[in-house]
């Protein structure tokens, strides 16, 4: 995989012969806040898929972080796909867009089929059977992709996305403005579904009194899978981005970035979509600020802390939460 | 027969045609633009049938169709739990305490070595059955007290040559200083939040283990941990004590057994004294317990540094055993793996963790060929135990009786 | 009228897990009526409206709606069917506004142009919520919550409506108003009315029969007027 500026977002120097300085403090903190966005708003879609899944069966849905990999998995082979039957070349806008739809879709099936395995029969269930089940899930679709994909990353194809702008020191790259309008899109898309629509009304209504939802037609179980298709899509989504953007995916891709989208989550407070959104922008620019300031090695603990200070000091996060009050 | 089971039928169905439409991406998709069938089939027909025998199975059970088999079975285990009833404890325990001791002399190296593993990880599944079994609380970040008491007696042994038995009481003292730490903002979350802050701490304690180049040597480990040290009476020139060090692998295992002993033994004690008790009602209901007088902070901080001092222990004597650390040894999926264990064979009941680690550990050791899939059997185990056995393999015999069994 | 009851039970036990309940609940509504139930903290009157609605599984014994067996029917099916419960509590949707609510009320349906007239009415029927209608309904007050949650109800375009305890936190004032608008729902709307009431005297006044719930059974069954002036009754219930 050859080492490309936006490949590493914290490099401080760029390998171009052409001027070879450090960046000023100015353009330095531009391209921290340039690459904290892009980061943050894939942490924005995975959050979302959290927060509205506790919002309606109050889970903590281990398994996200799986739909997240393999998200961006189904993103590489379809892509590997179109490049071998020869589309790439000629349509690249719309393969590229294919293979998202494809993603998406996988994932909304994969996510339908695991609540209906996994957490629908432990509903009336202890909290901690249904976390534990989860928890059982995530392991399970973690191994089941390293068993079919293989233990080593799975390559993105590169050439997709050349090019930047620079100003100055400051490099905004073509995939870089891709991520973040793409992102932008399918949070302003979301907005719109849960606010303006119908079902949407029935999705709030959903997390916020289940008994009362069936008491006006609304069905929960439909809702319900709606939620995780609609969450595991926008998380297969961010897979692909995170695939262009890295390079490469791998089939425990979805730890990390599965906790730190939850602590997203939570500091927006849980259940609040609006907050998951504000969430996940706000770690992705701690992450890269912290490690552009901080330290490197320790970028992954910044995402933890948040999570623990919030949790301490203000656990309805910075927004308020969203679930159902009458369960107890 | 099929006509009571046509809901079950209907979405055993769906379930298999979902599953095969979730393979073919996966595996019959390929860079060559080509899409191919095979592959898929095949590995979907391998799962078809197993679970269509392990869907008969269940069918018929539920059916009472197995009745001429099933009604001689259950009167012989009924027979053979009777008669079992009747013999007190302390002669299962004898039995299986003399069956530990001669089994490195029956064994060979392989087998001691499995025993070891198995040892470590009881002591392990002990300790998160104290956290999560009796005071109820998901702790998903367990392995890293393991790794700070492991870490403990490599830093103090290494730079400062202290011995082990000087090292052990440190390791568990920092092992539950850790404890408190995590514990402390932790505890007053619910139940969710703090499985995953848990976890959050685990992963914390496992970056700075691989970062902390002065401290730790970072992701190289640490080598050349000195073994356990004893004094062996010898009675070559008259009666005298000589210093040797626990390097043979038998030798060893009669320590993890000790540790492992008296581990039970802690744990028993605990649940069965007013410390148990106060656990006991945090775990069946916090809100109640906090309001007839247990103070649940001071018992679930507690719990955890109990917790994390057996873990700190048995960290120690891994260090000891395998003189080397690193953080590799200490990841989420390690902490994962002990809560299946302990999911598996019985929240709160020993007998059914030592059971729950036994079919972990040693049963792959047995299918060694199917290595790979053994995670996968992790994950699934989870799913299978907490949709048809929620309890356990064993589980836990209850402390006092419920009103409610008691009218009858 | 016709003679068919529009809502039946027939025996019908249910409970929560290994609690039971109700233990044999035979009832009739004829259409158009306003039925009472009345009983005790506890007695089971809550759980027959919920077993009713689904909510609470039944376990045995047979429930007819509109001479259909409604025992397996899923509970959101309900109200498409015109079977309503305005629950106790009032159980408005907390961070949704004044006009989504009523807007879920008619969730099932397809008329939006009606739909839209139906809210107006609603308006006009309750002043107050066309003052409040994009404040979100947990900010309303108890009186404002009831009728926000019977003009949803009334959104379901109901046949039949059932009431748990509507008169529940309110001062005495709203109370009288909320059971005025009740009794015009039945008369106007022809809404056939199941209410279930701790307040004795107020559910006796505005039904035409009542019945007399104890511990899961009914125990007594007649017209309103004579209920009210059993001496039993008026011991136990009315406070005399």
């Amino acid at each position: 995989m050859r080492l490309l500026p936006w490949h590493k977002p914290h490099l401080l120097v760029r390998p171009n012969n052409l001027k070879l300085r450090k960046l000023n403090t100015m353009e330095y903190f531009i391209q921290q806040l340039i690459n904290g966005l892009t980061l943050g708003g894939m942490y924005a879609l995975i959050a979302l898929g959290y927060t509205m899944v506790y919002g309606v069966i109050q889970l903590i849905n281990f398994a996200h972080g799986e739909f997240f990999a393999a998200g961006g998995y189904v993103g590489a082979i379809a892509l590997a796909y179109f490049a071998g039957i020869g589309y790439m070349d000629s349509h690249p806008v719309i393969c590229l867009t294919a293979s998202f739809m494809i993603a998406m879709a996988y994932c909304a099936y994969l996510a339908v089929g695991v609540e209906k395995i996994a957490y629908k029969p432990l509903r009336k269930n202890s909290r901690l059977a249904a976390l534990l089940s989860a928890l059982g899930m995530s392991i399970f679709l973690s191994n089941g992709m390293m068993l079919t994909q293989g233990v080593y990353d799975k390559v993105y194809p590169g050439e997709l996305f050349q090019g930047r702008f620079d100003f100055g020191m400051v490099t905004i790259s073509y995939l870089q403005i891709m991520i973040v309008s793409l992102t932008a899109c399918l949070l302003v898309g979301l907005n719109l579904l849960v606010f303006k629509t119908k079902i949407g009304m029935a999705m709030r209504a959903t997390a916020q009194d289940k008994t009362m939802s069936a008491l006006v037609a609304i069905g929960s179980n439909k809702i319900i899978s709606l939620t995780f298709a609609i969450g595991a899509g926008l998380a297969a989504a961010a897979g692909i981005m995170y695939g262009l953007y890295y390079g490469s995916v791998k089939y425990d891709m979805g730890f990390v970035p599965g906790i730190k989208a939850f602590a997203a989550a939570v500091l927006g407070g849980i259940g609040n979509i609006t907050g998951a959104m504000i969430g996940g922008l706000i770690i992705g620019m701690v992450e890269i600020f912290g490690a552009g300031y901080i330290s490197g090695e320790y970028k992954d603990v910044f995402a933890f802390i948040i999570l623990i200070g919030v949790l301490y000091f203000k656990p309805n996060g910075i927004m308020g939460e969203n679930i159902d009050d009458t369960r107890v | 027969m099929i006509q009571e089971f046509k809901k079950v039928w209907k979405q055993y169905t769906i379930g298999m045609v979902w599953l095969l439409g979730l393979l073919w991406p996966m595996l019959g998709i390929h860079a060559d633009g080509t899409l191919t069938f095979q592959k898929t089939i095949t590995i979907w027909s391998y799962i078809l049938a197993g679970s269509f025998v392990c869907f008969m199975i269940y069918i018929m059970k539920s059916g009472s169709s197995f009745k001429f088999i099933a009604d001689p079975v259950s009167r012989a285990a009924n027979g053979v739990k009777s008669a079992s009833a009747a013999l007190p404890i302390w002669v299962w325990i004898t039995v299986a305490v003399v069956l530990a001791l001669i089994y490195p002399q029956l064994a060979g190296r392989y087998g001691t070595d499995v025993a070891i593993t198995v040892l470590f990880y009881i002591c392990l599944g002990l300790g998160l059955n104290v956290v999560v079994g009796l005071a109820g609380m998901l702790d998903l970040g367990y392995i890293a007290f393991y790794g700070v008491g492991a870490y403990t007696y490599a830093i103090l042994n290494v730079t400062y040559g202290l011995a082990f038995w000087v090292c052990l009481p440190l390791s568990a003292l920092s092992a539950c200083i850790a404890g408190c730490i995590v514990g402390y903002p932790t505890l007053r979350m619910r139940g969710d939040y703090l499985a995953i802050v848990t976890l959050g701490f685990g992963e914390i304690i496992r970056i700075i283990l691989n970062n902390w180049m002065t401290l730790t040597n970072g992701p190289n480990g640490i080598l050349g941990i000195k073994p356990i040290g004893i004094f062996w009476p010898m009675f070559e020139n008259g009666f005298t004590f000589e210093h040797i060090w626990v390097k043979k692998l038998q030798f060893f295992y009669y320590f993890a057994l000790g540790l492992v002993i008296l581990t039970i033994i802690g744990v028993h004690r605990l649940n069965l004294s007013r410390v148990g008790r106060a656990w006991e009602s945090i775990r069946e209901d916090e809100t109640a317990a906090e309001l007839m007088g247990v103070n649940t902070f001071i018992y679930k901080l507690l719990a955890y540094a109990m917790g994390a001092v057996f873990a700190g222990m048995a960290g120690a004597f891994f260090a000891a055993r395998m003189k080397f650390v690193s953080p590799e040894s200490f990841t989420f999926l390690e902490s994962a793996m002990v809560l299946c264990m302990v999911v598996l064979g019985g929240m709160g009941s020993i007998p059914g963790i030592i059971l729950g680690v036994v079919a972990l550990i040693a049963l792959p050791e047995i299918f060694r060929e199917l290595e790979s899939y053994r995670m996968l059997v992790f994950g699934a185990t989870m799913i299978i135990m907490m949709l048809f056995r929620p309890a356990g393999l064993i589980p836990a015999k209850r402390m006092g009786t419920r009103s409610e069994e008691k009218e009858g | 009228m016709s003679l068919q009851p529009i809502l039946e039970l027939k025996n019908v036990h249910s409970g929560y897990g290994s609690i039971k309940a109700l233990k044999g609940i035979s009832l009739k509504v004829m259409p158009g009526e306003i039925v009472a139930i009345i009983g005790a903290n506890g007695a089971g009157k809550s759980t027959t409206l919920m077993t009713i609605c689904g909510i609470v599984p039944i376990e045995k014994g047979e429930i007819y709606y509109d001479g259909k067996l409604i025992n397996k029917v899923s509970a959101e099916k309900l109200p498409t069917m015109g079977l309503c419960q305005v629950p106790e509590g009032r159980r408005i949707f907390p961070r949704l506004s004044v006009m989504e609510n009523l807007r879920l009320g008619a969730f099932h349906r397809d008329d939006t142009d009606q739909i839209m007239k139906d809210i107006q009415h609603s308006y006009e029927m309750f002043p107050i919520l066309g003052e409040r209608k994009a404040q979100q309904g947990g900010t309303l007050s108890g009186g404002e919550q009831q009728m926000l949650a019977i003009a949803r109800a009334l959104m379901t375009k109901p046949k039949v409506l059932l009431l748990d305890e509507p008169s529940l936190g309110l001062a005495p004032i709203i109370i009288q108003q909320i059971f005025d608008i009740i009794a015009k729902i039945n008369k106007e709307e022809d809404v056939t009315i199941l209410l279930v009431e701790q307040n004795a005297n107020l559910a006796l006044q505005a039904a035409s029969r009542g019945y007399v719930v104890e511990t899961g059974e009914i125990t007594l069954e007649d017209e309103a007027q004579s209920l009210l002036t059993n001496p039993k009754i008026r011991e136990a219930y009315l406070g005399e």
